[in-house]
């Protein structure tokens, strides 16, 4: 019988079955962050057992509040930074040189094809767009993973995703990661792994991907995984030329995690993208999604460019061409967030901040901040906000206000707007 | 093991998520029991009123998919400082449900048309739960005399957490 991509990443990470469909595997890498980690830690040191596993394979950021924003967060930066430094853990990255995880730690080359991944965080799901293993899991997995570098899952089973057509232009690998939620319901994946495949994958760049795979645990799958090819091994090139010598021949050590054409999938989904539109959330589930034009003129008081989903380079010069040379609304606050300081420098470089702050944005420093109303860009009771984020829960980005999840060209079109409109770029068919 | 004994809190909604559970501004707390006045803050849920309908349960009711979105483990930790040490549902999301048993907390799921029976004969009255270990097997008991046994299955290894009191001594034993 043939094997999923996940299934081939779990033979080759194999420690353990204790029980029935439970299996143990071994850990390519642990990510942390400051919020989910220190508790770990304090644990860890609480039980006598303050060691890590390899702390080569540890990579820590701070990045959900950042700068910290008081005494709290500053403890909880202090105890992840401590950590690392009593540890010796190289790649820790603090102000100046942080961003958000699920975009630095690919940007550094961490993230390779058949890895296996933990963080305590349900967005490390983006990292299987590399055709890795990456789960989202809480702080006991978290400790255990940092000690033993180990994790246990019920053997995973996956879903195949299949997306084909002709991307509309103005139509963005946000709108189909909404449009496929929309489809199969907030847990229309739970326990599984959803692959994708397909030519609209195949034509994705490395951010597009991520952006694909970032939002698949909104729909409750484990992970979401794009096989690897040749634009992984483009991407990847810097961080792996010494070790393969020609793309070609890393391409090939990756083809090993290829799925088998007739491996066993518990569904398949397929979806044809030829007549997609832009999607927007209305409610408080990501899978309250409609067409953008059917919220036309819903009035916005705040519009967020970042995230982990939606933070990275190309997000940002889509945003950008649409707000060049124009205004935002007087009454709307935009705000945009890097997701990372190279990202953050390449902006400069070429000129899109200053097209950000030209029309009337506030640029902040990489961080989370707002996506999950911890800091830099909390809503008001009964705020409504256009956001390139990934949750539109009740009180997500503030108490009482409104989320409506976009992609940057449509976030940027409604800040101009101040109303929800579709983006320039986009035409309606004919 | 954990008290998996006492009074049910209904909670007739899918998909109650993370968020909703212990909202992101309180994950800046570093310890379980800072959470303990801000469990279901923020849930939307007619007629729910967290500072009158929380204290004295033990044991929450609810619909599919509960525990979506966030991994945060503060979700679990904000139940246990409570009191409240199982969810049996018709459905979970994954990192939640694996959280519970990390932490030896129970999440029970039972199939859709049980818990329908369970909502329809108990919700709105006083209803308290025991839970047999050895039998794997509910009683919900409301004040009229009224009972009804429900039997459940966790695997031996979500058992075998329970039992340990959780992931950690377990793993750094075995790996």
């Amino acid at each position: 019988m043939g094997k999923t991509v996940a299934e081939k990443i779990f033979d080759a990470h194999h420690v353990d079955n204790p029980s029935g469909d439970i299996h143990v595997i071994s850990l390519d890498a642990v990510f942390c962050h400051e919020i989910t980690t220190p508790i770990a830690i304090n644990d860890l040191v609480a039980r006598g057992k303050d060691r890590v596993f390899d702390p080569s394979k540890i990579k820590a950021v701070i990045d959900h509040v950042s700068p910290a924003k008081d005494s709290k967060t500053a403890m909880q930066g202090k105890i992840l930074r401590d950590w690392a430094a009593r540890h010796k853990i190289k790649d820790f990255f603090d102000i100046g040189r942080n961003g958000v995880c699920h975009a630095i730690f690919p940007e550094q080359g961490f993230v390779r094809p058949g890895f296996t991944i933990i963080m305590g965080d349900s967005h490390t799901c983006t990292h299987g767009a590399f055709g890795a293993f990456a789960a989202g899991v809480g702080t006991t997995d978290l400790e255990v993973g940092i000690l033993k570098g180990v994790c246990a899952f019920k053997k995973p089973q996956s879903m195949k995703v299949e997306i084909f057509g002709r991307m509309p232009d103005g139509v963005y690998a946000k709108d189909v990661i909404l449009a496929l939620i929309g489809k199969i319901g907030v847990d229309g994946a739970t326990n599984r792994v959803m692959e994708f495949c397909g030519s609209v994958v195949d034509a994705m760049t490395m951010d597009q991907r991520m952006t694909l795979c970032n939002m698949a645990v909104e729909a409750g799958a484990t992970s979401g995984i794009c096989p690897p090819d040749m634009v992984t091994v483009e991407y990847l090139w810097p961080f792996i030329q010494d070790q393969f010598g020609t793309k070609e021949g890393a391409l090939e050590e990756y083809s090993r995690f290829l799925p088998d054409g007739d491996a066993v999938y518990t569904d398949t989904i397929t979806m044809d993208v030829s007549g997609l539109a832009p999607m927007a959330t209305f409610g408080y589930r990501p899978d309250q999604v409609k067409p953008v034009s059917d919220m036309e003129g819903t009035p916005v008081d705040q519009v967020y460019i970042g995230s982990c989903t939606n933070g990275r380079l190309e997000d940002l010069e889509i945003a950008a061409s649409i707000l060049k040379g124009k205004k935002i609304a007087p009454y709307v606050r935009g705000i945009v967030s890097p997701a990372t300081p190279g990202i953050y420098s390449k902006a400069l470089e070429t000129g899109i901040i200053k097209t950000f702050m030209d029309a009337g944005f506030c640029v902040t420093n990489p961080t989370c901040g707002a996506c999950l109303g911890m800091s830099n860009g909390v809503l008001a009771q009964g705020e409504v906000c256009a956001a390139t984020t990934n949750r539109n829960f009740n009180g997500r980005m503030g108490k009482g206000g409104m989320v409506h999840l976009v992609s940057p060209a449509t976030a940027a079109a409604s800040a101009i707007e101040g109303k929800i409109c579709n983006s320039p770029l986009y035409r309606l068919p004919e | 093991m954990k008290n998996f004994n006492g009074d049910v809190l209904f909670l007739d909604r899918s998909d109650i998520n993370t968020d909703e559970i212990i909202p992101a501004k309180y994950l800046t707390e570093n310890s379980k029991e800072a959470l303990r006045p801000y469990l279901l803050e923020d849930l939307s849920l007619d007629g729910f009123d967290p500072g009158r309908d929380i204290s004295g349960k033990s044991v929450v009711l609810t619909r599919s998919n509960f525990g979506c979105g966030s991994s945060r483990e503060h979700a679990p930790w904000a139940f246990e400082a409570n009191g409240i040490n199982m969810v049996i549902a018709s459905g979970f999301a994954r990192i939640f449900r694996q959280n519970m048993f990390n932490c030896g907390m129970m999440a029970v799921e039972l199939p859709r048309d049980t818990v329908e029976i369970i909502f329809n004969k108990f919700n709105g009255q006083k209803t308290s739960i025991t839970t047999d270990m050895e039998k794997m097997a509910f009683t919900f008991n409301v004040p009229t005399g009224e009972a009804l046994e429900i039997p459940f299955s966790i695997s031996q290894y979500d058992l075998s957490l329970v039992k340990a009191g959780g992931w950690v001594e377990y793993a750094d034993k075995n790996y």
